[in-house]
């Protein structure tokens, strides 16, 4: 967003000003649009659409977490539906009602700014137990562990009845402030706040924190090591990366928000099943990242939307034909066969997803804007430093990593 | 004693439907270098078209298999040639997600024609029947499974030795350059492995529809068990898909049916994770199976 576009401008030439914040004037003129949009929405939205956007907007960190893990270090996942499991019922175990009868799913009561950390936190630890034997293998093979542990994770959530409630499932906390709970409508300063609106006033800078800190975290050393690992082991570990480093930190990243997206949704749902988390919610991730942008963090946002409003408001709003078979299309079929497809479509055509299409579109306009001004776009300086022939590399040198030794 | 051959011989009969998918995966593995994630729903295409023939279309068993294998080698070989051949030199990420919009498109292709709800499987015979022997029940479906996987293998051992597209499929599988400047034409090889993988997918479909039976949506992700069988075995390794079946097929069963006198300790439904328990063992120690060739990468 702000931050790789400003990059790219100072790549791309004439400025040699750092990168500010946010920018120029139209940049601040569009703030602006985008927070009066939120406020609009947020005063006149009725209950519904509040519900549909605040699973978006969960979502959309959930799919953030996964394009840390496979858009920008390329390691293939399928397994985001258990790590977001285990961070709802950390969020459930910590923060849950304390039990009341023996049948009763455990909780210690704690208060929300304990569990919803702790949900990340505990999650994290989770991913890095569980790193260190993923990521020895590569490609397909990653997909196929992970894979496993969706299964594992079912399998142990079923039966884990203290903690999940068993195939019953169980309900989840509300986040609550002394007598402020999220659960029911509070008068805050004279104005009546519904649930909605108070999990979006949570939800959402949870979601802006998390896109600024991912987004900028790809800016940083570790972040550049991150996507060198992607786009090439080799080239990335000759040039000094850590491979496991980087896939560690990057796993560790990606299941820290994972965790902390699980404890919302569920907390949002207040009631779940160990059914739901199933391989086929990390598809529809995977749809996510893939439709909206591998490796962007607009792409994670525009493709949670597409995955997870889309089915909701053709739910919602009936905008499906009834049909008169006894096979009746749900919105959620349509949508699936709609994303299958466009897996394939953006794949073949367009890597790059929504957030690529509307890159190459903007290639476009500034190419035709240019050529209307001053007569060409001043050609990219690509800085080739020039060969040092003296410097060999010390191969001794203990800092370079060993690759064989993991 | 008998509860035990009885368990052994549903587990083997179990065991040689994963091997079948299995296999199925191998293949396509072997030519490509493309683990397809599709295998499973093209296995779901087959079997709903094949109970469709049966109870909807009325054409007979024999004529419906014939529609079931040629629609799934159909669809296999049309996703290969346009859309898997524009991904060469593709990462692997972009590959296997692509096989996983395969997998759904055809997953909620079924849905839509035959619904959610459960169905009867297409078979030749009764489901129910079988012989009894030394209190052993020995289930048609189950010894049919064994001697069609017994006749399949063999036909592939004879395909893939003694005949010179099978030959040239190991030649591409070993070489592909080589091959290449031999004469080869990669691309029979690659729509052949998938032509094969395809047909075989329906076969397996038919078996595992009838062990459970019922078909319903989500008999694709049962096939996914399929994996821990070739990771055993070693993903490039034919003979290490059938034997992999079968080891995983055993454990999963033998597991079943003794687990509940562990009941306390390992709670219910242990038996579906043994595959993928074994699966993260054999990775572990072996990550290139029993037979696979060891290029397994690590860091």
């Amino acid at each position: 967003m702000s931050a790789s576009s400003t990059s790219r401008r100072s790549l791309t030439g004439a400025s040699a000003d750092p990168p500010r914040l946010l920018g120029s004037l139209s940049r601040w003129a569009s703030l602006c649009i985008v927070l009066i949009v939120i406020v609009a929405f947020f005063l006149i939205a009725s209950e519904d659409w509040l519900t549909i956007v605040n699973d978006t907007l969960i979502a959309a960190i959930a799919a953030l977490s996964l394009n840390v893990l496979s858009g920008y270090t390329g390691q293939i996942s399928l397994g985001i539906a258990f790590f977001m499991a285990v961070g709802a019922y950390t969020a459930a175990l910590l923060g849950g009602d304390r039990p009341t009868s023996s049948g009763d799913p455990l909780g210690l009561g704690l208060s929300f700014l304990i569990w919803l950390p702790a949900a990340g936190i505990v999650t994290a630890l989770v991913g890095a137990l569980i790193g260190p034997t993923a990521l020895r293998l590569k490609g397909f093979y990653l997909g196929i562990v992970t894979l496993a542990l969706v299964f594992i994770g079912h399998y142990l959530f079923l039966n884990a009845r203290g903690l999940t409630g068993g195939p019953q499932g169980r309900t989840f906390p509300a986040p609550a402030f002394g007598d402020f709970s999220f659960a029911q409508q509070n008068d805050f300063f004279g104005l009546a706040l519904t649930p909605g609106q108070e999990y979006f006033l949570l939800i959402l800078p949870i979601l802006g924190l998390s896109a600024l800190f991912v987004g900028n975290v790809m800016r940083s050393r570790a972040g550049r090591a991150f996507q060198a690992v992607r786009d090439n082991e080799e080239g990335a570990s000759i040039m000094g990366v850590n491979l496991f480093e980087a896939k560690m930190g990057a796993f560790i990243l990606s299941s820290f928000l994972a965790g902390i997206a699980g404890a919302l949704f569920a907390s949002y749902s207040r009631y779940i099943v160990p059914n739901y988390w199933d391989l086929t919610l990390s598809i529809q991730f995977v749809a996510a990242i893939i439709v909206g942008g591998l490796a962007s963090v607009w792409g994670s946002i525009l493709g949670a939307a597409f995955v997870f409003a889309l089915p909701l408001m053709l739910d919602q709003f009936s905008l499906l034909p009834p049909s008169s078979s006894s096979n009746s299309l749900s919105g959620g079929d349509l949508n699936a066969l709609i994303y299958g497809l466009l897996i394939i479509a953006f794949l073949l055509f367009e890597p790059g997803g929504v957030v690529g299409l509307v890159q190459r579109w903007q290639k476009v306009v500034r190419k035709f804007n240019s050529h209307g001004g001053e007569g060409g776009e001043p050609a990219q300086v690509i800085d080739l430093a020039a060969p040092d022939r003296d410097a060999q590399p010390n191969v001794d040198d203990p800092s370079l990593p060993k690759s064989e030794s993991r | 004693m008998a509860y035990f051959i009885q368990l052994v011989f549903a587990g083997i009969a179990v065991g040689c439907i994963y091997a079948l998918i299995g296999l199925g995966f191998s293949i396509i593995f072997k030519a490509s270098g493309v683990i397809n994630f599709a295998q499973g729903e093209l296995l779901l295409v087959g079997a709903y078209i094949v109970s469709a023939g049966v109870f909807e279309w009325h054409i007979g068993f024999l004529p419906a298999l014939f529609l079931g294998i040629a629609v799934t080698v159909a669809i296999g070989l049309l996703f290969e040639r346009f859309i898997l051949r524009r991904m060469v030199g593709r990462p692997v990420f972009s590959i296997l997600m692509i096989t996983i919009g395969l997998d759904i498109v055809l997953r909620t292709g079924v849905i839509l024609r035959w619904g959610t709800n459960p169905i009867s499987p297409g078979t030749p015979f009764e489901i129910t029947s079988g012989v009894n022997f030394g209190g052993v029940h020995f289930g048609a479906s189950d010894i049919w499974t064994i001697i069609i996987t017994v006749v399949l293998c063999a036909a592939l051992y004879y395909f893939f030795n003694l005949t010179r597209y099978g030959l040239a499929m190991r030649a591409t599988a070993l070489d592909q350059e080589a091959a290449l400047a031999l004469g080869i034409n990669i691309r029979t090889v690659y729509a052949l492995a998938w032509g094969i993988s395809a047909a075989i997918a329906t076969i397996g479909g038919i078996f595992l529809a009838t062990k459970s039976f019922t078909i319903d949506p989500t008999l694709g992700s049962t096939a996914l068990l399929a994996f821990p069988a070739i990771i055993l075995g070693g993903l490039d390794s034919l003979s290490g898909a059938v034997l992999g079946g079968i080891i995983i097929g055993l454990a999963e069963v033998l597991t079943a049916g003794y687990e509940s006198r562990f009941a306390n300790l390992l709670g219910a439904g242990f038996h579906e994770i043994t595959p993928y328990l074994i699966m993260i063992l054999v990775l572990l120690i072996w990550p290139y199976g029993i037979f696979g060739t060891r290029k397994v990468e690590r860091i």
